[in-house]
């Protein structure tokens, strides 16, 4: 029988690496589990820690947040308080039915290189399963793509992807770019790529833009937003780079690789509105906001919601908590919010389970150090007290609550992160008439090779009205990525072909995924073994 | 020092933290497979192991993701039937599902990966 944990958090992103720090200075014993081989997610993506130089920082925001909570993570590493699992992915989640959760993990590249400092590495064998009371999933999230002629073509890639090249391995993908789609997150991806000395030929918006910096819910949520984006404009003006609003890439064009775009004016609704320019480039630069990974929470259980942005989500009460007893959800997959709220959750998750537990802070040090590194990126918080006897927790199996100010607090900044995110996903919504102009021969479903005609053929001929229904008859999201590309664009399309506008009933379909990746055939052997061996188990 | 790996007979160099995937690009290498259906290039598409179209046959493993996989001095990356030969004779290939897909899609029959 494996080691019991107090709680097992998944992901060592933003959210991640804060609850898993907050939980084990509140004294629960921890585990840690993420795909990466180092901390920081995909906002804190950094290249290999023992190979860093100084200027890996550039580009980063909260970077002392980052290092001060990762510096935090490895003196508990080091101290045996948390068990860090680095390198490896959790692609079965259970819950028995005394509430205890069994997590199945495999290593994410099959033959790493030896672990060395800042590789984890804790002694723990990577196959075991690893069994807690609670968890804390924080599994972040990814760039959200429309389809649309040439978006398959190499050179053509992920806005993310783009900046993970950039941020984690020093390499530039391509020397002409064009950076394409909606959202705040382009400007820092055609900033990092002028800075590492591409040429950037054009960001291609389709909303009209910074309308979040009139918003006085949005300016007054996050007035450091207002300085980046400054930042970033100055950069956009020094590199000369043109940044086309309301315009929209219709296609990529090249022969066997990016040659150039297409690209067209449009109205609010993403309908044509002017004259076609083409733009030569090597290197597209694809976002249109992001898509968080919910395979652990939809496994579970969790009950969803459609975000204010179109996605998928999961529902959490002002602790984060979902609908599964025990289950914890923190970061992107509670809806896109950014870093800083990312933390203030992990965190308020890790507090909120302390306090069900009824678990006392341990580490009044080493927590006062930790409010001073949160006030350094311009949140103020300062819990570190105890408190043994308000409840805080509404469930059944809550003990005292530690420090209620000090959550209260987090619950605050939490609320204005929701408000200023609503106010981003409404100024940079995606266009509700997207797919109107899609040719037939557009590869929606890249995996499977499924075109937009094959979907208007599922449903025209076929009947297939929603988005299960379409899955089953013309098969996107059905190859190695399971609809984690194409979900979010099929449900959108099934919806645009039935005469509306998608619903969580059209996403939920393409974001289920039972294993959460793609595992070894011995893997599920062993796990079937386990299963005829003890009845009682997993 | 710089790593040195080979594909399909070239030399790329590597900086030591680099991802496959991140050496192949900056070698100007952009597609390292093609799709099942309709022989489309793929190369780099999430750059974050989400989307799997960067699979590669890495000394001789099939199917790791190329924006995943650290380089490493000596490595070999693509198989036989990823190389510019095997392109050539097109038999192996095209229309049939016993070609280099066998690294994608029919990766399970092998015992490398299963979805349900």
């Amino acid at each position: 029988m494996p080691h019991t944990h107090d709680v097992t958090v998944v992901g060592a992103g933003p959210a991640g690496v804060a609850a898993a720090v907050e939980a084990a200075e509140a004294g629960l014993d921890v585990a840690l589990i993420d795909a990466a081989a180092q901390p920081g997610g995909q906002y804190w993506r950094h290249f290999d820690e023992d190979r860093a130089r100084p200027e890996d920082r550039r580009g980063h925001h909260g970077w002392p947040v980052f290092t001060g909570l990762r510096d935090r993570l490895y003196v508990l590493r080091d101290a045996g308080r948390v068990h860090y699992l680095p390198g490896h992915q959790v692609w079965l989640a259970t819950r028995d039915d005394a509430g205890t959760f069994t997590l199945r993990v495999t290593p994410t590249v099959r033959d790493p290189e030896p672990a060395g400092p800042g590789h984890g590495g804790t002694g723990h064998d990577g196959q075991d399963p690893v069994v807690a009371r609670a968890l804390i999933l924080c599994p972040g999230g990814y760039d959200r793509q429309l389809p649309f002629p040439g978006w398959d073509l190499p050179g053509a890639m992920a806005a993310g992807g783009v900046q993970a090249l950039l941020k984690g391995h020093r390499a530039l993908a391509g020397r002409r770019a064009v950076v394409g789609g909606t959202g705040p997150f382009l400007l820092p991806v055609a900033s990092g790529l002028a800075h590492a000395g591409a040429q950037v030929a054009a960001v291609v918006e389709a909303n009209a833009t910074l309308g979040w910096l009139r918003d006085p819910v949005g300016a007054v949520s996050a007035p450091g937003k207002g300085v980046e984006a400054a930042q970033y404009a100055a950069t956009l003006a020094r590199h000369r780079i043109p940044y086309r609003t309301r315009t929209v890439i219709r296609a990529i064009l090249g022969d066997g690789r990016v040659e150039a775009v297409r690209t067209v004016k449009v109205d609010r609704e993403g309908r044509p509105a002017g004259p076609e320019r083409e733009i030569a480039a090597d290197l597209v630069a694809l976002g249109w906001g992001f898509t968080p990974s919910l395979e652990l929470p939809l496994m579970l259980g969790a009950a969803t919601r459609q975000d204010v942005d179109g996605s998928l989500v999961v529902e959490v009460d002002d602790l984060q908590r979902s609908s599964v007893d025990g289950v914890y959800v923190a970061g992107e997959a509670t809806g896109v919010g950014g870093a800083a709220l990312s933390v203030s959750e992990g965190r308020l998750s890790a507090l909120a389970l302390a306090a069900a537990l009824g678990r006392p802070r341990m580490d009044p040090g080493t927590n006062a150090d930790a409010d001073r590194n949160t006030e350094a990126a311009g949140n103020t918080d300062a819990d570190g007290t105890t408190d043994g006897n308000t409840s805080a927790d509404k469930s059944a199996a809550s003990g005292a609550a530690a420090d209620p100010a000090g959550i209260r607090r987090v619950q605050a900044r939490i609320r204005r992160g929701r408000r200023f995110a609503a106010a981003m996903h409404r100024t940079y919504p995606v266009p509700a008439a997207w797919p109107r102009s899609l040719p037939d021969a557009t590869v929606v479903c890249r995996c499977e090779e499924v075109t937009y005609g094959d979907l208007r053929h599922a449903h025209a001929e076929l009947g297939a009205t929603d988005a299960r229904t379409l899955k089953m008859l013309a098969r996107p999201g059905m190859g190695w990525c399971q609809g984690r590309i194409c979900g979010y664009a099929t449900a959108g399309i099934a919806a645009w072909l039935d005469g509306r506008r998608p619903t969580a009933d059209d996403l939920l379909p393409l974001s289920g995924r039972t294993p959460a990746v793609p595992v070894r055939l011995g893997e599920l052997a062993a796990l079937a073994e386990t299963v005829t061996a003890d009845p009682a188990g997993p | 020092m710089t790593y040195r790996m080979t594909f399909r007979g070239t030399d790329i160099p590597a900086e030591p933290g680099q991802s496959v995937g991140a050496a192949l690009v900056a070698a100007g290498i952009v597609d390292w497979r093609t799709t099942r259906k309709e022989g489309r290039p793929r190369g780099l598409f999430c750059g974050i192991g989400v989307c799997f179209d960067c699979l590669i046959t890495v000394d001789g493993t099939r199917a790791e993701r190329a924006c995943l996989i650290p380089a490493a001095d000596g490595m070999r990356l693509g198989d036989a039937l990823e190389t510019g030969d095997a392109l050539g004779t097109g038999d192996a290939l095209g229309a049939s599902d016993d070609g280099r897909d066998r690294a994608t899609h029919h990766a399970e029959e092998d015992g490398d990966a299963a979805h349900p």
